[in-house]
């Protein structure tokens, strides 16, 4: 049986392409992303290894810098106390933190999260070991840095030029005292690194004297773990060490651990890929097999047993699936070639390495490419063993058996409903029980309309018969009723792009309406011209919220500054703003009392606040700051919620006094003539043109807090293209089929007058017809499960309100046309150039 | 209607095959179909095209028709000649002006009798001429069947519809191959009885491969073909005087 099931495949190469494609992108998929996270993984676990080479051990302080009662870091004495253990060459202290590199155009060399700055620890011999230098050498100056070499080359500053760093506080000038290389693993993921003389990098990061952290190089011979365990002891309590090879395993675990998530991710969309994948595999099983009637009653009839049979298709299927996976797994490969290169092209650097070939990626790909071709093979596998051997007798034209859908269609029924049910209800419990529910319902409705979609597809398409009728003439109606001649073809080919489109409106309707809110929420609340931050997410000076003040044309000026209040035993999340003009750059809404009252020293709390803690304007509330010093408070005025006000406000000029170091988040400006390119500059200019510092104009702010749906949306968009390229590829195949089985029909049209453009306009139609229904209900099922996963969100985000993205779903329909013309193409062709003769002649 | 040419003035001819040949392959895989035949089909008349399997009658008639190409000679449909023809053009004579009945395939099972009965029309987009169809349909005994689909009717009743498809454009000329092979002998002349009476009640023109002398014989004419060639003509057949000549074709073919 197995020669028959090889010799099929062979005798329909053609006709198995689209199957076997169909396997080979869902496995390359899903050995592409385990190949691509295995050789990341390895090439980050050797950079981590290589980083911590030449580190014995690695001393790290948790010291709380605000906190007056402890050390800040480690000493210097703490340093002499290490490098007096045995075995021990050298200790080297270091302290880290953000500094931003300004190219000549004062721009910021690298992304903001990358840019670190450190300190030049020279041993004895005058060299720090984690740096070498190709030119130059390192700062001992204070007025000198180093630079990495990639971020030195572009900025293309040479050794004795002056460069301008900006850490947390005001730009500087330096001098390029050298340029270095590093095994430092974020600057060799493309981040920038300054190294400062050690005083200078302790007195911006901690203070002056303290280290955060040491590294210790052993000398030749002795034990890292000796080592260990001699430091120890000498460590003060804030203060923990451990081998450099723990830590490089430590470090390369949590790679692993981002790395098992980003695989999970890729993993889930080649899932997808393969679950519309399952549809193509399983209808082209179904037409080989409907082909192949005769064929079968024959070995049935001549004794071959039901079960032979059904083997004998899942050996075919497994002979695909195998071929495919093959292939497949190859084209991983180059995927995950690819991948790195892509990356690298957007600036994502990864450490080199090797490309890793584990025994996994391989094992998936064949089980997932054959298991999957196998198990949608199935249901044609048994289809053909029922296949009487009379049929083989029969001198008729076999017609294909049209079974009675409707036990299909009261399965299909009760399971959407079930589904349908369980979304509704989801959406009306909210929260994350509900998406839960939410999620159980969309699978059982996706299912459920699956199974439904043969009994969906009659009068879907009889309502835009009209349609193809009208312009396209006698080719439009020929192909309106092409498309619904085998329902569960017609249904199976439109799955496919109805399960991808599912998920893309899904995606698209929420992603919109979430967006939407919070761009209203954005421009509802903030009045503010211009929002300032740091580059890298963190905190900014006190001077440039002081440059800012003193800015000309500046109307009002409010940072939002965190204040540190408790009350009994709570912590209350409070900002610190500027009394008068916080009212000018944000939105509050006040329900009761007065906001001027914070210049009073009162303070103002949001309505929900004030209700669960009862307190109302008038109220004195005793309150204890940062620096446990205590002070009654009272309440000013209450203001009704906002994303962007903190539940109690507070003049800075209160809390100031009692934070080390205030922690400025961001700071709001409103500008006499409002936005233009002119104030703007004159806000860069105060803030002395500090490439750390960003100055955000309105669209800008809009963009911050809506933008990342969108590249959220993007991402998945590109993603889901997988699951719909596999399903163009069902409608191609569906349509080659039925271009097949139809042969002498369209000979006997082209016979009595169709011409080749209208036959191919037929087959094109048909196609079209086929692809927007899935895509029609794929809309519709989606826009459902968007609006019920946004009812679930809607409590968290204020002034919800569903948005149907109708221009989008507007290029998704027109998407699925395109799909259609597209998969036509090749199928029209052969439709068009099917020799009549042989067509018209009887079997 | 097309006027006669010069050289036969006593009838019109619907189509005129002059020194057609027809010829597959190249050397030694050479096969010549149709060998340089000359033949006329005058209007309003019933030919039979008849000849052992192999002996080009199919070629001929596909040649004819316009269906296929042929090597050299000329083929004329009324004043239209076939060789200087493309397809997109070939088409439409195929639509304008020929009718078909092929042996099976000749409906489509997505549309119903009167559906595809008027599809060449609609194809064409013309309307059909009401009166002329319901004469069709009448004649054919189909007009309480019209909203049934192909598979709903028996094989003769399907054929009897393609022979009204066939007659529904007036077509200059209506080609049938094999029309009734695929029934048995009652339908087979109820639709040749059809063919017969198009020609001699409408004035409609009807070629007709054969390979059945009790077909051949509902014929105002029989032309027989052997190894392409044109080698024989009967007017007014009957069945017996049919198979006596094929008879000896049979003979011919074992002596040679």
């Amino acid at each position: 049986m197995f020669r028959t099931a090889l010799r099929n495949v062979f005798a329909h190469k053609a006709r198995l392409l689209m199957t076997v494609l169909a396997v080979m992108l869902g496995v390359a998929f899903v050995s592409g992303t385990l190949v691509f996270a295995d050789t990341l993984s390895n090439a980050f676990r050797n950079q981590s290894a290589k980083s911590y080479d030449d580190v014995a051990v690695a001393v790290t302080s948790y010291a709380d810098p605000d906190n007056p009662e402890e050390a800040p870091g480690l000493s210097g004495k703490d340093l002499d106390r290490i490098s007096a253990v045995d075995g021990v060459a050298g200790v080297y202290g270091r302290v880290e933190g953000f500094a931003g590199v300004a190219d000549p155009d004062g721009k910021l060399i690298g992304v903001g999260w990358s840019n670190k700055g450190s300190n030049f620890a020279p041993g004895e011999n005058g060299k720090d070991p984690a740096y070498t230098f190709t030119e130059g050498s390192g700062p001992v100056q204070d007025g000198q840095i180093a630079l990495d070499e990639e971020s030195a080359a572009k900025g293309e500053y040479a050794v004795g030029d002056r460069v301008r760093v900006a850490t947390n506080g005001p730009v500087k000038e330096y001098t390029l005292s050298g340029v270095f290389t590093t095994e430092d693993g974020a600057v060799n993921a493309g981040g920038s690194l300054v190294l400062f003389n050690t005083a200078v990098a302790q007195k911006q990061y901690l203070e002056q004297g303290y280290f955060e952290d040491v590294t210790v190089v052993a000398a030749p011979g002795a034990d890292d773990a000796e080592i260990l365990a001699a430091v120890e002891p000498l460590l003060p309590d804030t203060a923990e060490a451990q081998t450099g090879k723990a830590l490089a395993d430590e470090q390369a675990d949590q790679i692993e651990q981002g790395m098992g998530n980003l695989k999970q991710v890729l993993l889930g969309f080649a899932g997808i890929a393969l679950f519309v994948g399952v549809f193509l595999i399983s209808n082209t099983f179904t037409m080989l097999v409907a082909q192949r009637t005769k064929e079968v009653a024959l070995m049935r009839a001549v004794g071959a047993s039901r079960r032979q049979i059904t083997r004998s298709v899942l050996a075919e299927a497994a002979v695909v699936g195998l071929v495919a996976s093959a292939v497949g797994f190859l084209l991983g490969i180059g995927l995950a070639v690819g991948l790195r290169s892509g990356m690298a092209a957007f600036d994502m650097k990864m450490p080199d390495g090797p490309l890793v070939l584990s025994a996994t990626p391989v094992i998936s790909a064949f089980a997932v490419g054959v298991l999957i071709t196998v198990f949608a093979a199935w249901l044609p596998g048994r289809r053909a063993a029922k296949i009487p051997p009379v049929a083989a007798m029969n001198s008729v034209h076999a017609v294909a058996t049209t079974k009675s859908l409707v036990l299909r269609n009261s399965i299909g029924g009760a399971v959407t409903a079930l589904g349908a049910a369980g979304i509704v209800a989801g959406a009306s419990t909210g929260g994350d029980d509900g998406r839960m529910y939410i999620g159980a319902g969309a699978f059982l409705a996706l299912i459920g309309v699956i199974i439904l979609i043969p009994l969906l597809s009659r009068p879907v398409i009889a309502l835009v018969r009209p349609l193809l009728v009208g312009p396209f003439g006698v080719a439009g109606k020929l192909a309106g009723q092409n498309a619904v001649r085998n329902p569960r073809r017609t249904g199976a080919t439109a799955s496919a792009l109805a399960i991808g489109l599912t998920l893309v409106t899904g995606l698209s309707v929420l992603g919109v309406t979430v967006g939407t809110a919070i761009d209203k929420m954005t421009t509802d609340n903030i009045k503010a011209d211009y929002m300032v931050s740091m580059a890298n997410g963190g905190d900014l000076d006190r001077s440039a919220l002081t440059a800012l003040e003193k800015a000309e044309g500046v109307s009002a000026v409010s940072p939002q500054q965190d204040a540190y209040l408790q009350t009994g035993d709570d912590y209350v999340s409070a900002s610190a703003v500027t009394p008068g003009d916080i009212q000018e750059v944000l939105n509050v809404d006040v329900v009761s009392g007065d906001v001027d009252s914070l210049a009073e020293g009162q303070i103002a709390v949001a309505e929900t606040t004030a209700e669960s803690k009862g307190w109302k304007p008038g109220d004195n509330i005793p309150f204890t700051f940062a620096d446990e010093k205590k002070a009654t408070l009272t309440v000013g005025a209450v203001y009704k919620d906002s994303e962007f006000l903190s539940p109690v406000l507070v003049d800075t000029a209160v809390v100031s006094e009692h934070e080390a170091k205030p922690y400025i988040r961001q700071i709001f400006v409103k500008v006499d003539g409002g936005q233009s390119a002119a104030n703007e500059k004159v806000l860069i200019d105060a803030l002395g043109d500090n490439p750390a510092i960003t100055v955000m104009d309105r669209q800008d702010i809009r963009d911050e807090f809506g933008g990342a749906i969108n590249t959220l949306l993007n991402v998945m968009y590109g993603l889901l293209a997988m699951a719909l390229i596999i399903a163009v590829l069902g409608v191609v195949n569906t349509l080659a089929m039925s271009v097949f089985e139809r042969q002498q029909e369209i000979g006997m049209l082209r016979a009595i007058g169709l011409d080749r453009r209208r036959v191919k306009r037929m087959v094109r139609l048909e196609a079209v017809v086929i692809s927007v229904f899935g895509a029609v209900v794929g809309i519709g099922l989606g826009t459902f499960l968007g609006w019920a996963i946004g009812e679930t969100v809607a409590e968290e985000i204020p002034g919800y309100a569903l948005v149907l993205p109708w221009d989008r779903i507007g290029i998704f329909v027109v998407l699925a046309g395109l799909v259609g013309v597209l998969a036509a193409l090749w199928p029209a062709r052969n439709a068009a150039r099917l020799n009549m003769l042989n067509a018209i002649k009887a079997e | 209607m097309t006027t006669a040419p010069l050289a036969d003035r006593t009838t019109t001819v619907a189509a005129r095959a002059t020194e057609l040949s027809k010829i597959y392959g190249q050397g030694e895989t050479r096969v010549v179909a149709l060998d340089r035949v000359s033949v006329d089909f005058r209007q309003a008349e019933f030919t039979a095209i008849m000849g052992p399997s192999g002996s080009g009658k199919s070629t001929l008639m596909h040649c004819v028709a316009g269906l296929d190409t042929f090597s050299s000679g000329s083929v004329r449909i009324g004043d239209t000649e076939l060789g200087a023809l493309k397809d997109k053009q070939l088409t439409r004579l195929r639509r304008d002006k020929i009718g078909f009945i092929f042996q099976a395939f000749n409906l489509l099972p997505t549309l119903n009798a009167l559906e595809n009965i008027t599809l060449p029309m609609d194809i064409a987009g013309r309307k059909p001429d009401k009166e002329w169809l319901d004469t069709v349909i009448r004649m054919v005994g189909l007009s309480d069947r019209l909203s049934h689909r192909p598979a709903q009717l028996s094989g003769g009743q399907q054929q009897r519809v393609a022979v009204a498809r066939a007659l529904a454009s007036r077509p200059d000329i209506v080609f049938g191959d094999e029309p009734t092979g695929n029934l048995d002998s009652r339908s087979g002349a109820e639709v040749l009885g059809f063919l017969r009476n198009s020609v001699r009640e409408l004035g409609q023109t009807v070629v007709m491969v054969t390979h059945d002398p009790v077909a051949a014989a509902y014929a105002d004419r029989v032309v027989f073909l052997a190894d392409g060639r044109i080698v024989d003509e009967l007017h007014g057949p009957t069945a017996d005087s049919v198979l006596d000549r094929m008879k000896r074709f049979d003979a011919k073919g074992r002596t040679s």
